[in-house]
């Protein structure tokens, strides 16, 4: 019965330490807040397109890559450091050191990407139209975001390098085909169906619904796949971190 | 009471079984050392014992509380000090404390208590806002080692605690072992230095490829396993090993600037040595006898196994 509040502050705990020893690090900044930016200024800006449209999609990227950026880089920093044995022989379990993960990486996409979504405000005319759904999209996305960035540490390695890279890998394919840049109303064939299989569709598809009111998709289904999604994450990551654990991490 | 019960551990990592049916039991208040040769199984043992592995059979129990089924309780009542000093490098020695003193739940004043004694205690309170990154090993050793002790725990394990340390920081993670147990912790110890196990721990177990092959007082186990004492001699100028063909010298053996002599008849020895001596007018400059190593009977241990 002790194991509850224990688990409990395991996490809290594990998030506090996560916040302050990895959002400055070099491969979080970049992977996190530049790439995004780089980004933007390489698809968006002086090709005339309407950003007004275009934002909420930008929106999602930017808390796709900043909630996933952090996750992938604490379990292989800890490995390398050798600072993850001595986590491990705390009054902490593996679930308490991921959830602390992917609440460290989800606090990092709500935190930038709601400090872009106010400086945008300035600049680009953007509307609401359903704050309700916005904040759902924004709590849903980091989360599904940070659970990703999670997954992606979850092999065993004690590579920071590697991991990123992998990381990079699996999430830059993912904007192209996410119905960023190109929206999914104007895909076809292939494009589509690999669009329906990126937990990132949905999410734009959120964020659109949010703020334009226009969506592919039910938001109820956006919601239900983010979860889904997010729970789907969580579960395939404590599998392999406990298949680790018995093979000597 | 026992503090730590180890039944029947198995870990294989593929095909290789790197412990096989290792049952041991430590109790309350004791020191425990643990020695085994390189890939014994000693750092698997203590990763199994403080649940950072799971086995694939057996059960541990910590203050007879299961770690595989009740980990977060049974953590807390342990300390644990790895191979590699572990700790955050970017944060200084009282972050990494502090960090600690969160992990078992201390509220911020006992921490902060419990800091200011440590980092006293342990000869880092000048430095304690300084990133650990920058310390000395064995400053990072001082630090890991107040993280583990940071909660007072009530068993405390330490995986090669002096590996590697200068003289000073090594008598210090020895000065706190001691302190530690006399507040009435148990200590588990693994060590490659048999001098350590011997002059620190009431038992002493031995691994070797991956079974416990021996477990007793040390004492028990060095007369055990040999009957053999030796004595040390060294002399104002170079002799040759012909002077040491004597009835009750079993073998003789050069160690550095003196002559080490092994014997089951001390006393025949040392009168031989002095009677021969001033027969061909060597002048004995050191003279001692000792009693049969713990190492000599590490070693027999894990030839035989």
């Amino acid at each position: 019965m002790m194991e509850v509040p224990l688990f409990l502050r395991g996490i809290l705990v594990i998030t506090g330490k996560n916040m302050r020893l990895y959002y400055t690090k070099p491969p979080v900044l970049m992977f996190g807040l530049l790439f995004p930016l780089f980004m933007f200024f390489a698809f968006f800006v002086g090709r005339h397109l309407d950003l007004t449209t275009f934002f909420p999609a930008f929106l999602a990227m930017m808390l796709f890559f900043t909630a996933s950026s952090v996750g992938p880089l604490i379990t292989p920093w800890e490995k390398r450091e050798k600072t993850y044995e001595r986590l491990l022989s705390y009054p902490v379990t593996q679930d308490s050191i991921i959830l602390g993960d992917v609440a460290a990486g989800a606090i990092f996409g709500i935190g930038i990407s709601l400090l872009v979504w106010i400086a945008s405000v300035f600049f680009v005319s953007v509307t609401v139209m359903n704050i309700g759904l916005f904040i759902l999209a924004f709590i849903l996305g980091t989360l599904s975001c940070a659970t990703l960035g999670v997954l992606l540490a979850a092999p065993a390695s004690n590579s920071p390098p590697n991991v990123m890279i992998f990381s990079n890998l699996i999430r830059f394919p993912l904007i192209f085909i996410s119905g960023i840049f190109v929206p999914l109303e104007q895909m076809q064939g292939w494009a589509l169906a690999l669009a329906y299989c990126s937990p990132l569709t949905y999410l734009v598809d959120l964020f659109n619904a949010a703020m334009s009111g226009t969506s592919v998709f039910s938001p109820l289904a956006d919601c239900g796949i983010l979860i889904g999604v997010s729970a789907g994450f969580i579960l395939a990551a404590r599998v392999i971190q406990k298949r680790n654990m018995m093979k000597g991490m | 009471m026992n503090a730590i019960e180890a039944g029947h551990l198995v870990k294989r990592f593929g095909a290789v079984t790197a412990l096989n049916d290792v049952s041991l039991t430590v109790t309350e208040g004791k020191i425990f050392g643990f020695l085994g040769p390189n890939g014994a199984g000693k750092t698997t043992t203590i990763r199994l014992l403080t649940g950072v592995l799971t086995p694939d059979a057996g059960t541990v129990h910590i203050n007879g509380i299961d770690i595989h089924r009740h980990p977060l309780d049974a953590k807390m009542q342990m300390g644990v000090i790895p191979e590699s000093s572990t700790v955050y490098g970017d944060l200084s020695a009282e972050q990494n404390l502090q960090l600690s003193g969160k992990m078992y739940g201390m509220p911020r004043a006992l921490r902060d208590e419990r800091i200011d004694e440590l980092l006293s205690r342990l000869g880092l309170s000048e430095k304690r806002r300084n990133p650990v990154q920058t310390f000395s090993k064995g400053m990072k050793q001082r630090v890991s080692i107040a993280c583990a002790i940071i909660h007072r725990p009530r068993v405390l394990f330490l995986d090669e605690p002096t590996s590697g340390l200068d003289v000073q920081s090594r008598r210090l993670v020895i000065e706190t072992i001691h302190h530690m147990n006399e507040q009435g912790s148990t200590i588990f110890l693994t060590t490659h230095n048999i001098e350590e196990a011997n002059t620190l721990c009431q038992t002493v177990c031995i691994i070797n490829k991956g079974k416990i092959v021996a477990q007793d007082s040390p004492e028990r186990l060095k007369k055990m396993f040999d009957t053999t004492q030796s004595v040390e001699v060294s002399f104002d100028r170079t002799v040759t090993q012909d002077l040491f063909v004597a009835e009750g010298i079993l073998r003789a053996e050069p160690c550095g600037d003196k002559w080490r002599l092994y014997t089951d008849n001390p006393d025949r020895v040392l009168k031989y040595i002095v009677r021969r001596a001033e027969r061909e007018s060597i002048g004995i400059t050191s003279l001692t006898t000792s009693g049969p190593s713990l190492e000599e009977a590490f070693v027999q241990i894990t030839e035989c196994a």
